[in-house]
């Protein structure tokens, strides 16, 4: 097994690979290790390699195997996103202040990869404490997207989805608090879910916007996607925000979603058709909502009127939590600090000053604006109130459909350093995903087809709180209509005109 | 569109313990003021008689045993800390 055996392959196909014994655990890792080490200096989507550490994993994941006690992910090899806590791996936020940050605890959803033996590869690159959309805000260097590497990967997961577009890892997780999963999962042509606030646990996840922020799954394809959901979703004691529902398999609500979407009302939000969207965008979403239709899907065209003020909503309500979650970074437990000051407060703005990027200071000022007195109702409770109105809205149009369907991106991977200088153009990548976060609600995104370019084009399917479920049905039925498996429409050639770069 | 001025960024810098040269003030007041610009909007919704949403989930206090666990590792704990003295994390001096 070499490097190419990995291109492509999913957790299903790995899964039969290694429970046949045609593979073992470490040839698998040893396989994604070599791949990783082919494509990094093109694709760069990993802040860290854990090559040791992945290979005693996969030791211990063959020993599990032979004693016939595998679970669906051991074996398995993984990234995550450098934000999620990884006991003595480096956990940096792609942040200065976070860089030489080592854990002493695991994030439940490491803890609970792990407790199935999946193998950690390393370390996901991200825009900084994940605030942007195209992975240029991370403090070591940008990720590039594997379809076209002039293009960003989207953001703030970029290094997970590109490291899963370009085969280094089988799947990875990421965080959603605006869009964080669904836009580059769509910029990068894989699957990623945005599950329902709560579902799964955020011990461990270094806080954004807490009232916003979710982990979830970036894979290759839908069964993918619900078999990892399966593995972290959950209750959790060390998270008093974490639900309490019971275990669900996912994979059920795959199966009855086979060939028909019949009983299904999927409503198409008039105001999700928005100003800028790109013309082959827009087409590719009219033919995936043909696509539901001839599945049996009963569709309609609904209104949600207050979309346009959702990114408004956003960019008071994440910059305040996140001005208020990033005052504990001062430099004196743990981090970044700077040992030239003199006096303690010279220590504390000089630490900070050096220790976040440009966006990173930039929303900590808005929300700290947003927040202090005199503003604080025009802005932070005027933002609360019409995020009432947002939700309301959602409910309401939950009581006719069971689904919402769109674009998840208005566009398509753009160039490197396009929208940098312009953080509200930046802004406005986020408008198609940023009102499920302002609701709760579980989102995915679906590859739908490339552009003539090339360059991927997502579909977003969003749901009522823990709908995950009809979420799944309508994904499985859709991908299996369209061919868009996350191969069928091809895999990134990552810079080269083959599929499998050559050896270095 | 200098509804933002370089004199209220530093005051926002000082609250936010940021360290910024006049050069950044000014890139941040201009980028503030766009921002703000864009965000104005919201004043054009009707929010009157609505409760604010702070949560998307209803949250209610949790409350569990107070049981005694394994702490981290002190070693490990204090190996990410910058300066040192002995067991003890050296910060400076909070009264002068």
């Amino acid at each position: 097994m070499d490097a190419s055996t990995v291109v492509g392959l999913s957790i299903q196909e790995a899964r039969t690979l290694l429970d046949s014994r045609q593979v073992s655990a470490v040839e698998l890792a040893r396989a994604s290790l070599e791949r990783i080490a082919r494509v990094e200096d093109r694709v760069r989507a990993f802040v860290s390699v854990t090559e040791d550490l992945a290979l005693e994993q996969a030791h211990e994941a063959d020993r599990r195997i032979s004693e016939g006690r595998a679970a669906p992910l051991t074996g398995i090899p993984v990234q995550l996103k450098d934000n999620m806590a990884t006991r003595g791996v480096k956990t940096t936020c792609s942040s200065r202040m976070l860089e030489d940050f080592v854990p002493t605890y695991d994030a439940t959803v490491t803890r609970r990869l792990y407790d199935q033996d999946a193998v950690l590869l390393g370390k996901g690159n991200m825009d900084e404490f994940a605030m942007g959309s195209s992975t240029e805000n991370s403090a070591f260097f940008p990720t590039r997207n594997p379809w076209d590497l002039d293009r960003v990967p989207g953001g703030s997961s970029g290094g997970p989805a590109a490291a899963v577009a370009a085969s280094e890892a089988v799947f990875s997780l990421g965080s959603d608090t605006g869009g964080s999963i669904r836009q580059p999962a769509a910029l990068c042509g894989v699957v990623g879910l945005k599950p329902t606030y709560g579902l799964v646990s955020r011990y461990g996840l270094v806080a954004f916007a807490s009232s916003l922020d979710q982990i979830g799954p970036i894979t290759r394809d839908v069964t993918d996607c619900a078999i990892v959901l399966n593995a972290i979703a959950g209750n959790d004691s060390r998270d008093s925000t974490s639900l309490n529902v019971d275990a669900k398999d996912y994979t059920d609500a795959l199966a009855s979603g086979e060939g028909s979407l019949k009983g299904l009302r999927i409503g198409v939000p008039t105001e999700y058709f928005v100003e800028g969207m790109e013309p082959e965008v827009e087409e590719s979403t009219r033919r995936s909502i043909k696509l539901l239709e001839s599945l049996g899907a009963e569709v309609a065209e609904t209104s949600l009127p207050h979309t346009s003020f959702a990114l408004s909503v956003y960019y008071i309500l994440a910059p305040s939590e996140c001005s208020a979650n990033l005052a504990r970074y001062d430099g004196v437990k743990y981090g970044f600090s700077d040992g030239e000051a003199e006096s303690m407060w010279e220590a504390l703005e000089r630490t900070r000053g050096g220790g976040f990027g440009p966006e990173v200071k930039r929303r900590i000022m808005l929300g700290t604006y947003a927040l202090s007195s005199g503003y604080y109702d025009a802005f932070y409770l005027k933002a609360q109130k019409v995020r009432t109105i947002i939700r309301r809205e959602f409910e309401r149009a939950f009581e006719e459909f069971d689904a919402i369907v769109s674009a998840t991106s208005p566009t398509v991977a753009f160039a490197l350093g396009e929208k940098t200088a312009d953080p509200v153009r930046m802004y406005l990548s986020d408008v198609l995903t940023l009102p499920a976060n302002i609701a709760g609600l579980p989102g995915m995104s679906v590859p739908a087809g490339t552009s003539e370019d090339g360059l991927p084009i997502g579909f977003q399917i969003l749901a009522g709180p823990l709908k995950e479920e009809t979420i799944f049905r309508i994904a499985r039925a859709f991908e299996q209509a369209s061919g868009w498996d996350g191969r069928g429409q091809g895999l990134p050639t990552v810079g080269h005109g083959t599929l499998v770069s050559p050896s270095p | 569109m200098t509804r933002i001025t370089s004199d209220e960024i530093r005051h926002l810098a000082l609250l936010c313990r940021i360290a910024m040269t006049d050069e950044e003030v000014e890139v941040m007041r201009d980028q503030m003021a766009n921002i703000l610009d864009n965000i104005d909007i919201l004043n054009r919704a009707d929010t009157d008689g609505v409760e604010p949403t702070g949560h998307s989930v209803a949250l209610v206090s949790v409350m569990r045993e107070d049981e005694v666990a394994p702490p981290s590792p002190i070693k490990d704990i204090l190996a990410n800390a910058p300066d040192l003295e002995g067991d003890f994390i050296r910060v400076r001096a909070v009264l002068e």
